[in-house]
């Protein structure tokens, strides 16, 4: 337990001690801002609109502006995950610095769990700053707080499953541009997959759109803590961890 | 302190380490000598837990490395090739990371990051960056994340790698200096390293053990058993080989004449004899008295570097095949 503490600080300071973090926590901040303003655009727009018309729509901040928030943050963590993940081993492997690793007297998992603890840390800032935005909906609205729990909840599994995915393909190669890549086109397909569903309902198509990671969002998205769904990415989490804690023993094997 | 029972390590099916067996005792400094690609980092790998081995194995201070890995690992300091550094890092912090994950804690943790930096004479760069040191300071902070735990055992792979010849020094005299206190095995192809640092050296080529021997030893051997070269022309005399040869018998002490070959000045002979500095005075008067002329004279010992070079057969070409001394590579698994 305190091993997996001591990888995960080490990560967690090289990610800040680089520009790497700042860059992307600065980046995911204004993007976030830019759909908050756009949504919250839309919402005073709709707002006039029915002012104008005479007619009253109904209108909910949580369904409105909260909901289409978070499923698009939820596509930008496609994006980003990569960026995050990529360096982890790949980076280890090219410095040589995997050797200190595998021969100090620590556990695969311990290294692989510290890793992936890290990076979710550094995923959950992210989210955290982006909670700046929703002071504003407080103070000037009245939106249920639940739901927007569930969905950050939401967010932080869907990450936790495609950052065990990247850490898993940064442990394939000693290139973090390929690790980067390649974690890419996995997230991407994993989003995409969902798609088949719109115009096929045999068994395949079902299974595809189960395995894509935005499918299970939606109920989080909602604000519904669907155990199904958590279930789901905790799946995936444990399978990406355990099949990086292989690769890393296998690391021996073929080096 | 350290054994390795039949050791081979395959990748593919090139065997890299082919059936090594050899013990090293508490507190001995063991030079790994081979060429490139002899299986030297192999061999450490396996060792340090890195790599399982494909057959037989190895133990480190009573524990297996493929069934107790962990105690293994605890008891061992491990330099690879290129230092582990996370460049990122200031130095003190690296060390402080290294401890952690070796198991230090607190105030111990402390005690110990003082005395490497002190000990291997890194305290002035303790809060510089490591990507931003020298290669001689980098190796030294290799060397201190290595013993910063207090290791039985310390395995460094090529630790003078690279390093300028003050460098050099430097680094063999720290490790000389840890000696005392930890058993270590140091891989290198650099001869002079090794007569300079070890006592034992064990001699690998091609995955296979070719000699395992103390320093002294092997280089008693390397001296060539008192025997002298000398190459002498005819001068006023008569010359001919075979005239020469048994005039040069006919001294005192001698006990055999090899005829090496016959240069483009003189001829040139190896005498053998109990003591060559006993027979030089009569064989250079047997000479002048034949009414030769005595081109050279000088002693058939050979460095360290012929013998490592006929042991391994590295380059038969580059070594005279007058100067090369017969000497019988060591029956695999010798004990010093």
């Amino acid at each position: 337990m305190r091993n997996i503490w001591i990888i995960c600080r080490k990560e967690l300071r090289s990610y800040f001690v680089s520009p790497i973090a700042y860059l992307l926590l600065a980046m995911f901040a204004i993007i976030f801002a830019f759909f908050f303003w756009n949504v919250l655009g839309y919402f005073v727009y709709l707002g006039m609109e029915s002012q104008m018309r005479g007619e009253m729509f109904p209108m909910n901040l949580n369904e409105q502006v909260i909901r289409p928030l978070v499923s698009n943050v939820s596509v930008i963590g496609l994006f980003f995950i990569p960026m995050i993940t990529m360096r982890l081993f790949a980076e280890e492997k090219r410095s040589g610095t995997i050797e200190l690793l595998i021969t100090s007297p620590i556990r695969d998992t311990e290294i692989v769990l510290g890793k992936w603890l890290a990076s979710l840390i550094l995923y959950a800032t992210f989210l955290l700053i982006t909670a700046v935005n929703f002071i504003w909906l407080f103070k000037y609205g009245n939106p249920d707080w639940k739901p927007l729990a569930v969905a950050y909840l939401g967010l932080l599994l869907q990450a936790g499953a495609l950052l065990a995915i990247g850490i898993f393909i940064s442990t394939l190669t000693r290139n973090q541009i390929v690790a980067g890549v390649a974690t890419f086109g996995v997230c991407l397909l994993l989003w995409v997959l969902e798609w088949v569903a719109g115009y096929e309902t045999a068994a395949w198509a079902q299974i595809l759109a189960y395995l894509s990671v935005v499918t299970h969002f939606e109920s989080f998205a909602k604000g519904l803590l669907s155990s199904k769904d958590a279930v789901y990415y905790a799946t995936v989490i444990i399978l990406g961890l355990f099949l990086t804690v292989r690769s890393v023993e296998s690391l021996r094997w073929r080096s | 302190m350290i054994s390795v029972r039949d050791l081979t390590k395959k990748y593919a099916r090139n065997a890299a380490v082919d059936h090594i067996s050899f013990e090293v005792g508490k507190g001995q400094i063991v030079g790994f000598l081979g060429p490139n690609g002899a299986g030297k980092t192999t061999t450490m790998r396996v060792l340090t837990c890195f790599l399982p081995p494909t057959s037989g194995g190895a133990s480190v201070a009573g524990f297996d490395v493929l069934e107790q890995p962990l105690e293994v690992k605890r008891r061992i300091g491990y330099l690879p090739e290129t230092p582990p550094l996370y460049l990122e890092m200031r130095t003190s912090e690296y060390l402080a990371f290294v401890g952690r994950i070796k198991g230090l804690r607190g105030a111990e943790l402390d005690k110990r990051i003082n005395f490497v930096l002190d000990r291997c004479a890194v305290a002035d760069v303790k809060s510089k960056v490591l990507g931003k040191l020298s290669k001689g300071y980098r190796q030294r902070v290799g060397l201190a994340q290595a013993i910063i735990h207090n290791p039985d055992v310390l395995i460094l792979d090529e630790p003078t790698a690279g390093l300028d010849p003050k460098q050099i020094n430097e680094t063999r005299d720290l490790i000389k200096s840890l000696a005392g206190d930890h058993t270590i095995i140091l891989s290198t192809h650099i001869l002079p390293e090794v007569e300079q640092t070890c006592q034992q050296v064990i001699i690998i080529n091609k995955g296979k053990l070719v000699a395992t021997d103390s320093v002294n030893n092997l280089q008693n051997r390397a001296r060539g058993a008192g025997s002298v070269l000398i190459e002498i022309a005819s001068g006023n005399g008569t010359l001919d080989a075979g005239g020469a040869k048994s005039r040069l018998e006919l001294v005192a002490g001698v006990t055999r004449v090899l005829l090496k070959d016959s240069g483009e000045y003189g001829l040139r002979f190896e005498v053998e004899g109990h003591n060559d500095r006993a027979i030089r005075g009569d064989l250079v008067r047997a000479i002048v008295e034949s009414g030769w002329d005595l081109l050279e004279l000088r002693s058939a010992a050979v460095s360290l570097e012929e013998v490592f070079l006929q042991l391994t057969g590295a380059s038969g070409e580059d070594t005279k095949p007058s100067e090369a001394p017969n000497i019988e590579p060591a029956a695999a698994g010798a004990q010093a």
